[in-house]
């Protein structure tokens, strides 16, 4: 277990230094994501326009400050993709991995934890250029900096283990693409990715309460241009604790089932 | 003629092949169905909160919604796996086997590849049009269903000569499977009318990829508010499109040293 903060920082040094090689494509990557959030932005502008300047308390310059910080919050969203399980498993890349001391789980962490340094460097220039063409309006409090700091890491452990857990079912079926096509629909919707949750109907706002995408995506954008009164914005951070512990508790569940499943198919 | 026929041949080859494959019929239909939902879940927050956008009111975006489920239809049933071929041949020197035939070799490329499930999706937008079009205000006649099928024509034409031009920059790039990523991003604007986004944006996805052709445009159509002066436009630039990819298809080949040899 001593060895365990060694293996991160090894393993993060490592996919830091795949990615730096990969900067084009990384970029290319990065670019064709803003596409989604440009899109969003423009149409609720203009519909904020159509209706005086406001709808559901954001300006078209509080659109353009939620749409902005969507970009890096999209790109710490990003995780092992459920679709590579079943490469894992067919490919025999479990069977190494099971081989290893430390729970597998540590080593998507690290890779993609490492990597989101990368990423979050490189988001810095794209974000300049937003800033230039759409004028957000942003002043966050020294607090809400520090909130967002962490909230984005927060998000991201969360989806990790959301998608790990997702990614497991290809232990028991093969007909899993119907399964993720669904559970990332509810999250376009539920996330506060396609639109910021405050103005879906009641009834769905409600709904995410109870479901940890928004822990993912919506509240860390909120927390950073500051429409979360304080108890709110640090009782976030309690709610992300919570999914986290969660979601351990779960893969942990899952995990022991599933590898066990797996020696009965696989080797 | 001759190039038709090889092209249907090819459709019916790839098309019997495919069909053996009926789960994914299912797959594609999901896929299809929840990208329809989330798009009319998109339309039907925004109209919580106005009557129209920009002029546009609901059954006209349901209609261009339609035009952009139909159109990306056709492109990744035709366009698109043809140019992903096109790249990847490119990239193992395996396209020798393509320019080696005795057809012309920009046909033979053009039309190697169709994913027929994927035309679940212009089914699915033809089913949208079928529910949007009695909601508009203006009635769609005759002339107007011509103009939209031309108009889809021209778009289409337009999406593919813009495809042929970035994929031939395979020939020199050699890895350009990211620019695929940019494409998809890009054509994701089309799901509302161009006109919405500022000015530097409209111009890029009218005249540096052609979205603006393929889907406002037709919808323009059905809606009526399609000018003369749009199609004349569009008919000229499609021209030109077409003839600039066919030289600079030419230039590619010419510069392409093959694998195998």
């Amino acid at each position: 277990m001593r060895a365990l903060p060694a293996v991160y920082l090894g393993l993060m040094k490592l996919s830091i230094q795949e990615q730096l090689q990969y900067r084009v494509a990384n970029y290319f990557y990065m670019i064709g994501m803003i596409a989604e959030p440009v899109i969003y932005l423009v149409v609720w502008s203009t519909v904020a326009r159509e209706r005086g300047g406001e709808v559901g308390g954001y300006t078209a310059g509080t659109f353009a400050a939620y749409y902005i910080v969507w970009t890096l919050v999209r790109n710490m969203n990003i995780v092992f993709t459920p679709y590579g399980w079943e490469w894992r498993i067919r490919h025999g890349r479990l069977a190494i991995d099971l081989l290893r001391p430390i729970h597998p789980l540590h080593y998507d962490v690290a890779y993609f934890g490492g990597w989101k340094f990368v990423v979050i460097l490189m988001w810095l220039p794209i974000a300049a250029v937003l800033i230039l063409v759409f004028r957000p309006t942003l002043d966050p409090t020294l607090l809400e900096v520090g909130v967002f700091a962490l909230a984005i890491w927060g998000a991201f452990f969360i989806r990790t283990m959301a998608l790990w857990l997702l990614g497991m079912i290809s232990f028991w079926t093969v007909r899993v693409g119907a399964i993720f096509e669904l559970y990332f629909a509810a999250e376009l919707l539920l996330s506060g990715r396609l639109v910021p949750l405050s103005l879906l109907p009641d009834w769905a706002e409600r709904l995410a309460d109870f479901l940890p995408f928004r822990w993912t995506f919506g509240y860390p954008i909120e927390a950073l241009i500051g429409t979360l009164p304080p108890a709110e914005l640090l009782g976030g951070l309690l709610a992300q604790l919570g999914w986290i512990i969660a979601g351990l508790v779960a893969v942990r569940l899952l995990w022991g089932r599933a590898v066990r499943r797996f020696s009965a198919v696989g080797m | 003629m001759r190039l038709f026929r090889l092209a249907w041949l090819f459709f019916r080859i790839n098309a019997l092949n495919e069909l053996q494959y009926r789960a994914n019929f299912f797959v594609q239909l999901l896929q299809s169905l929840t990208a329809l939902g989330t798009g009319l879940v998109g339309l039907a927050v925004v109209f919580d909160y106005t009557d129209s956008l920009r002029g546009w009111g609901f059954g006209e975006l349901l209609a261009v919604l339609g035009v952009y489920t139909l159109t990306g239809g056709l492109i990744r049933t035709t366009i698109q796996p043809n140019m992903e071929r096109l790249m990847d041949d490119v990239q193992r020197g395996t396209l020798d086997y393509a320019l080696t035939k005795p057809a012309d070799a920009q046909v033979l490329i053009s039309v190697r590849e169709v994913r027929v499930w994927q035309a679940v999706d212009i089914v699915m937008g033809l089913l949208i049009l079928a529910v949007a079009v009695p909601r508009l205000d203006v009635a769609v006649g005759p002339v107007a269903v011509a103009a939209f099928l031309l108009a889809l024509l021209l778009g289409g034409l337009m999406i593919y000569s813009f495809w042929l031009i970035i994929t031939t920059g395979a020939f020199w790039l050699v890895r350009m499977h990211n620019v695929l990523e940019l494409f998809q991003g890009m054509y994701r604007a089309g799901q509302w009318p161009v006109g919405i986004y500022p000015t530097w944006l409209r111009t890029g996805l009218t005249f540096l990829v052609p979205v603006a052709f393929a889907v406002t445009v037709p919808a323009e159509a059905l809606t009526g508010r399609l000018t003369v002066q749009t199609l004349l436009g569009a008919i000229g630039l499609c021209a030109l499109l077409l003839a600039v990819s066919r030289l600079w298809w030419r230039v590619g080949v010419r510069s392409y040293a093959g694998a195998s040899a």
